[in-house]
């Protein structure tokens, strides 16, 4: 078990090494990355967009049943700003990525090895890591911090939205009140540190996608693990960058 | 074998008079965990010259062409293409040589995703840069009149037959122009007449091309009728090599067995 556990990180740091490696030298897929920021980013977009709206309207009940408990009604907007940008808007992101976008790369890929297409590609003299991996694993990261602020926008905008219909609050006073005093530092980090996620979710569903095994339950396989082991380190990576953006970004 | 190489083309010798082998496979042993597949293979292959590897199987006939264009490493033994040694090439390195290989899979592996001209133009797409878009279009055309898939240049590969997919896996082994072809059960699954078509095709091919090829195949017929040699596997191990008149005349049982079961 012990074992395993090593193994797995060993490969998946031997993974990363040689994408790195094949990523920084040419020739550059370009219309393959563009492929996958697309496949990413602008067909993750209605998903997030609707995740975030939900999230929205979750946290603006939420906190303003919270607040009216304490006196503290005039907090909303910027709690709800806080919350959305700092914690939620991110690691939803992540998590929903994870499924989507993780599950589909490690899927397709498993399905390309299992049938030798990756061979294929390989045989072909191009390389597979710079063509599928470095592409899908930059694509993901790439569009991590974008599709946040899409998440972010949208939680907000329901959240504003969702308090009006109780209590009416124009949306100019509740941005003006949410962002008051906001610096970068307060949502630059939580919102790039988005890009880290993509990384952790491109890697492993590539990783997990490239080493398949076993034909259809292979290809079941790597497209559970993808999403499990993508979805628990961006969760673990959330605690560490948590604290580093604490740090270094008070 | 690299300065024997170098040195049969300084002296500028018609390709196919030189002996110095363009593939060269030496006590080559590959195993799966406790399950050893390969024990020691010594193989060669010349300019223009055709070579049937036959057995049955499960003996290790597919894993010799994977560990020929490196898409299996072995336990130990050499792989000599052009004269270089390709253990422990790096990738691109090794794509450099992959360039002038072409690989017929056992099932085609083409890309379920792209189109049959799509599948043809990839390899050209991504190691020819310098063509122009007409360019390469023509050429894939021309590859898949080659392989008599003109018509099929918008289908999908799940939309043709498995000895359309064989032919269009062809046209896509030929499109770097290689110097080394390997080809994978080429007849395999496949109708008489469709086997029939193919071997022509490779004979066609082999003609026109002058390549060196390695054939893997049970198929004794159609070994027979592309091979200039056939090495016959068993136990991971070549039991004999020769024209198809020498594994008539030999005396070895599993030779004999062969030849009369096939």
């Amino acid at each position: 078990m012990a074992n395993d556990f090593f193994e797995w990180f060993g490969n998946l740091g031997i993974f990363f090494w040689r994408v790195f490696k094949a990523g920084l030298t040419p020739p550059y897929e370009w219309r393959e990355l563009i492929r996958q920021l697309d496949e990413v980013g602008s067909k993750s977009l209605p998903l997030v967009a609707l995740a975030g709206a939900a999230i929205g309207i979750v946290l603006s009940m939420e906190a303003r049943y919270t607040l009216s408990r304490f006196g503290a009604k005039s907090m909303f907007p910027v709690t709800l700003v806080y919350s959305v940008i700092q914690v939620m808007g991110p690691i939803m992101t992540g998590l929903i990525v994870s499924g989507r976008a993780g599950a589909g790369i490690g899927a397709e890929l498993a399905s390309m090895k299992v049938t030798e297409q990756i061979d294929a590609i390989e045989a072909s003299a191009i390389n597979p890591y710079r063509l599928l991996a470095a592409t899908r694993i930059l694509a993901c990261i790439l569009m991590m911090p974008l599709l946040t602020l899409a998440a972010d926008a949208s939680g907000l905008l329901t959240g504003w939205f969702a308090q009006t219909l109780v209590e009416p609050l124009s949306f100019h006073q509740f941005i003006e009140s949410g962002f008051h005093g906001a610096t970068f530092n307060a949502f630059l980090p939580p919102t790039f540190k988005t890009a880290v996620y993509g990384l952790i979710i491109g890697l492993i569903a590539c990783f997990e996608g490239m080493r398949t095994r076993g034909g259809a339950e292979g290809v079941g396989r790597a497209a559970t693990n993808s999403v499990v082991l993508a979805s628990l380190f961006v969760i673990l990576a959330d605690v560490v960058l948590v604290k580093f953006i604490l740090v270094f970004f008070p | 074998m690299a300065a024997a190489y170098d040195i049969a083309m300084k002296q500028g010798k018609p390709q196919e008079e030189s002996s110095a082998p363009i593939v060269a496979v030496k006590e080559l042993r590959k195993s799966y965990g406790s399950r050893s597949v390969l024990n020691g293979i010594s193989l060669s292959v010349t300019r223009g010259e055709t070579l049937a590897v036959l057995g049955r199987s499960g003996t290790g006939k597919s894993v010799l062409l994977r560990l020929i264009i490196a898409l299996e490493t072995p336990d130990s033994g050499s792989v000599c293409i052009f004269g270089q040694d390709i253990a422990g090439l790096a990738l691109d390195r090794m794509g450099d040589i992959r360039k002038k290989m072409g690989f017929l899979f056992q099932h085609a592996a083409l890309y379920d995703s792209l189109t049959v001209a799509e599948n043809v133009v990839f390899p050209l797409e991504h190691n020819r840069r310098d063509l122009s878009g007409s360019e390469r279009d023509d050429r894939v055309k021309q590859l898949l009149a080659e392989v008599g898939m003109e018509d099929a240049l918008r289908k999908m590969p799940s939309e043709i037959s498995g000895g359309m997919q064989k032919r269009v896996g062809l046209a896509r082994a030929l499109a770097l122009e290689p110097e080394i072809l390997l080809l994978d059960e080429p007849t395999a699954g496949l109708d008489p007449i469709s086997s029939g078509e193919i071997n022509d095709l490779i004979l066609t091919l082999q003609r026109e091309r002058q390549m060196a090829s390695i054939v893997v195949t049970h198929d004794l017929h159609s070994a027979r009728t592309i091979a200039n040699s056939l090495a016959l596997l068993d136990q991971g191990k070549v039991v004999i090599e020769g024209k198809f008149e020498d594994l008539q005349q030999s005396d070895i049982g599993f030779v004999k067995e062969f030849l009369q079961q096939s």
